[in-house]
């Protein structure tokens, strides 16, 4: 076999991934700017996604109106066109080394290397596999995440089955449960584990009450049925260990299985390049710049933890594309390190540490349903900010914005941040 | 006589408490955090709109997303699937493209949503 | 009419059509399922054993030491990974101390070299996650990890490129003894043949009740196993048996040539011989004997349960024999895996002493390449392949990494994938943490493409595991 050496080349950003958190950075980025830039995307157009996600409830925060996921996407994709931001698609990044050398191969280029000036992370999520939940029972088809199910459904324009159960009241299984009974299907219970959704109330709203599906809470699979395809599942009540309760069994047939029992970011290509991750958030650990502890490789977006909505996804890739090419340009000026922690209550912050002192935006999710609490933020014994609540929940993402005064008084105090619920 | 609601006009899904008199109409609303919450409630108790998403088949075979331009009587749901199941759109449709023109007198076009 | 035709097309069929291919005879296979593989092979330890379990002199005994040592180089000219990863029993208490002792013995009765039983801080120098309660251990370096369902589609592959004929969804219904020859009959196709060979594995019973042998019975015993994300592979180095007790013989932690860690399996007796379900019970002894015998294992790293159903004679050996012309291949249950290089010459000889002539075929070609032998290219060599045919810088499993070139070749290499599951088992492609999510609507058009059947044709594993029932719109 005669073998040539790889293909080399270079680019002051790369940008790993083209759905809404990519090509947001990359616009953000071009809007400072720069030109040199390529965003890499595996698929084979830009979008995501979105892409699949042909429901509305896109863009209120960002455009003002409601979209559907391909047309929130299109509007990013439209910029990116018409800026001339060269990209390519049907491109899969392989690795990524600690000096910012980014693998990639496509059909056109093969193998080949690009060094990049900066890099920003942006590859998403991907939804967590039925084996991971060890449902006891037979394996037959029938069994799919919500997400390959939407796949089948919006993108192929195949049925995956007409009678319907959905394990997990995520968002992604909530929209299918309209849309496999928009297209025919029965869908016949969504059973959640936990006592409360992590989906949004609208759609537990619009998906379920509107089709009179019924939302078991406290529920879940137990055991599944049938050799080749699926022929039904056993569900049951469970108790507040989560343990299910023998008694409250019972059957469902059914011809499908949809499991909607939450999101990953997808990190591997950030662990093989040594990047540390957030146990919790399972991204990267970030400062308010949402770079990483590699100097110069940036995440955004569900890559970083799982956004509620994709309008913060977008927000959130612009600070990151913006401060890449800051740091491109040697500007990025590091001068405090201010950890934030959270209480538990609070399960994660996102940044997890502030290395600038300028007004900052930080996300965060709550570990469970609380009612009439005050997000408070402490340095030492001083309190910072307090905003009272009615209602948290942890399907939706909260933020505090701090600003640059009260980061400069923790930065004197030299304590962490601390974020908690009282 | 009372009515909870939870308003899906955005993602925020404010709970809403109505108050409405015997004939069904709306006396007042509590719980919304925007006026676009009072507008939700009032329809939702006197003529629920809902915006379909589904696909549509082209003529080779493969489908496109697409959507109501507003929203449409929530009850004409099926009946407005059933006019999308019916259609075939052109092979080259671009996103904004009308593929059915005043889908059954709801003054709602069926519009796609992404390009083919 | 063929020479001879293997009922089943499991390891021990794979490895015996494979053997039988070096000869100059018309061999066919049947097979009842829509892939090879599919019975316990499927679903087993992957492991190489020793020799020390099986009782001294038995069939099981001599099999298993004799393919034990066959393995390293059956394996290679197959292309199928193999490690020889050695194998810990380990015990705790002074009871199982003795146990461990009485296996040694009958280890090397059999003829296992290098057994060792050490105490727990050997252990630790091997093991640095073992169990806290681990005081002892019988150390087996011999021992290896392999997986069998490649092992077993490497033989039946490389039989097939050495003329070997292969029969999917052939159910056997029906075994006509004539003079001199029998036919074997499914419910719409037939084969006849001077031999058969029945390693119908679970069903072997009733294949041989076709030919009125009903001198044994085949039971299935349930084994249920949880497999964990490759992050976790690197927590044991060695297989960690249990030390066979009052309780059982125990489950093992063991890592995979793939690198995952293989947890299992339950041993539960069943009637019902499609029965592989997982039970809530099962798994949960499963996760208990594990984190006895290893600390540490993160069971949140799950990325799929599984039952395996072994083959159970009622002799409580294998059950290997010849009778005017059918020979039985019974009850290879573990170590069985181990055994079958060992098999499939021994039955060569029972079909020599029953009158075949076996006459060396000079075409025979030993080496199979490789199943990932793409994975193992340099990145230039890789893009010497791309430039050939690009598909193969199409990835289409992201987690595993396999390109469409890849899942091409599985469709059309010997015996070639026909469902998702055949693609996944050949390639890995929806192995991976995300267990086919975004794959499998991929795979499901590639082989529809490559086919030349619809997209509601494919199904997950034959039979009537369809994928999806048809188009939107129409359903």
């Amino acid at each position: 076999m005669s073998t040539k050496a790889l293909k080399e080349i270079k680019c002051e950003l790369v940008v790993v991934g083209g759905g809404p958190a990519g090509m947001a950075a990359a616009v953000a980025a071009y809007e400072e700017g720069l030109r040199d830039i390529l965003i890499l995307e595996r698929d084979d157009n830009l979008g995501g996604i979105l892409r699949q996600c042909i429901h509305n409830g896109f863009g209120l925060h960002r455009f003002g109106e409601e979209l559907t996921g391909p047309e929130y996407a299109y509007r990013y994709e439209k910029m990116v066109r018409e800026y001339g931001i060269p990209f390519m698609t049907d491109t899969m990044v392989t690795s990524i080394s600690e000096d910012r050398v980014v693998t990639a191969q496509n059909s056109k280029e093969g193998i080949f290397k690009i060094h990049a000036g900066a890099v920003v992370l942006a590859m998403g999520c991907r939804e967590r596999p039925k084996g991971a939940l060890n449902i006891a029972g037979h394996r037959p088809a029938g069994i799919y995440t919500a997400g390959t199910a939407q796949k089948f459904v919006n993108m192929k324009g195949y049925m995956p089955g007409k009678e319907v159960v959905i394990l997990g009241s995520g968002d992604i299984g909530l929209i299918m449960a309209r849309r496999m009974t928009l297209e025919g299907a029965k869908v016949k219970a969504v059973c959640e584990l936990m006592p409360y959704s992590g989906g949004l109330a609208r759609n537990i709203e619009q998906c379920l009450n509107d089709f009179g599906i019924p939302l078991m809470l406290s529920h879940t699979v137990v055991e599944i049925h049938g050799n080749d395809r699926l022929t039904g599942v056993t569900i049951g009540k469970v108790d507040e260990m989560r343990r299910p309760i023998p008694e409250s069994f019972e059957y469902i047939p059914c011809d499908t299985l949809l499991l909607s029992c939450g999101l990953i970011p997808e990190n591997e290509l950030t662990k093989d390049a040594g990047i540390s991750l957030d146990r919790i958030t399972n991204g990267a650990v970030v400062d308010g710049e949402r770079e990483t502890e590699i100097p110069g490789v940036f995440a955004c977006g569900n890559v970083l933890h799982v956004h509620d909505l994709v309008d913060y996804v977008s927000e959130e890739a612009s600070i990151a594309g913006k401060a890449a090419v800051r740091f491109i340009r040697g500007e990025g000026a590091k001068n405090v390190n201010i950890p934030i922690l959270a209480d538990g209550q609070i399960r994660y912050t996102v940044p997890q540490k502030i290395t600038e002192i300028t007004p900052t935006r930080v996300y965060f999710r709550v570990a469970d349903v609380y009612r009439d609490r005050k997000v408070t933020v402490t340095c030492g014994d001083e309190v910072l900010y307090q905003k009272k609540k009615q209602k948290l929940a942890p399907g939706e993402m909260e933020t505090v914005e701090l600003s640059a005064d009260m980061i400069a008084n923790a930065e004197k105090i030299g304590k962490a941040l601390e974020f908690k619920l009282v | 006589m009372k009515r909870e609601l939870t308003c899906i006009v955005c993602p925020r899904g404010c709970q809403l408490a109505c108050e409405l008199d015997d004939k069904g109409a709306i006396i007042s609303v509590e719980g919304n955090i925007c006026p676009r919450g009072k507008t939700y409630a009032v329809n939702e108790c006197t003529n629920p709109q809902r915006v379909v998403t589904s696909t549509v088949r082209c003529k080779d075979g493969e489908v496109v997303s697409c959507k109501t331009s507003t929203t449409i009587p929530k009850g004409m749901m099926f009946d407005v699937m059933k006019a999308i199941n019916t259609t075939l759109a052109e092979n080259n449709v671009k996103i904004g493209d009308v593929i059915i023109k005043n889908v059954l007198g709801t003054g709602a076009d069926v519009v796609a949503t992404s390009n083919r | 009419m063929r020479d001879v035709v293997i009922v089943g097309a499991g390891v021990i069929g794979g490895a015996i059509a494979r053997e039988l291919s070096k000869y100059k005879l018309d061999v066919t296979i049947v097979e009842k399922c829509s892939d090879v593989a599919m019975g316990a092979t499927r679903a087993n330890s992957a492991i190489v054993h020793a020799g020390f379990d099986a009782k001294e002199g038995s069939l099981k005994a001599k099999m298993n030491v004799r393919g034990s040592k066959m393995m390293k180089k059956f394996a290679e000219e197959l292309g199928v990974k193999y490690k020889r990863n050695g194998s810990l029993v380990v015990g705790f208490s002074e009871e199982d101390r003795a146990t461990l002792l009485d296996l040694k013995k009958r280890g090397e009765i059999n003829g296992v070299e290098g057994l060792r039983v050490i105490d727990r801080e050997e252990i630790l120098k091997l093991e640095p996650s073992i169990g806290e309660k681990v005081t002892v251990a019988l150390h087996a370096p011999t021992g290896a990890i392999i997986c069998p369902y490649e092992l077993c589609m490497a033989c039946v592959g490389n039989a097939m490129d050495n003329g070997v004929e292969l029969k999917l969804n052939f159910d056997v219904k029906k075994i006509e003894k004539h003079d001199g020859y029998y036919t074997v009959y499914s419910d719409n196709d037939s084969v006849s043949a001077k031999y058969v060979i029945n390693c119908a594995g679970v069903y072997s019973d009733e294949i041989a009740k076709m030919v009125a042998d009903d001198s044994f019975t085949v039971f299935p015993r349930r084994g249920e196993y949880m497999l964990l994300d490759k992050e976790c592979g690197k927590l044991v180095s060695h297989t960690i048996f249990r030390c066979p007790s009052k309780m059982g013989k125990g489950i093992l932690v063991s890592p995979t040539v793939d690198g995952n860690l293989l947890l299992g399996p339950t041993a539960e007796n069943i009637e019902d011989k499609e029965d592989k379900s997982t039970t809530a019970k099962g798994l949960a002894n499963v996760r208990m004997q594990a984190s006895e015998q290893v600390s540490g294992i993160n069971f949140g790293k799950i990325i799929t349960s599984f039952t395996g159903l072994r083959s159970v004679g009622s002799t409580g050996d294998f059950i290997i024999n010849e009778n005017d012309g059918f020979i039985n291949c019974a009850g290879i249950e573990s170590p069985g895996l181990s055994s079958a290089p060992a098999i499939a010459e021994y039955v060569r000889e029972l079909l020599v002493s029953a009158g075949a002539v076996l006459e060396n075929k000079e075409s025979f070609v030993a080496k199979r390449r490789p199943m990932h032998y793409f994975k193992e290219c340099s990145d230039e060599e890789k893009n010497a392949i791309i430039k050939e045919n690009p598909a193969y810088a199409h990835i289409i499993c992201r987690c595993e990494m396999v390109s469409e070139g890849e899942i091409v070749e599985a469709i059309h290499t010997n015996p070639g994938a026909r469902d998702v599951d055949a693609v996944k088992r050949r390639t890995r492609s929806g192995m991976g943490r995300c267990q086919g999510g975004f794959c499998s609507p991929y795979v499901v058009e590639i082989l529809a493409r490559e086919l030349g059947v619809a997209y509601t044709d494919i199904t997950k594993f034959g039979g009537e595991s369809y994928i999806n029932i048809g188009k939107t719109k129409e359903v």
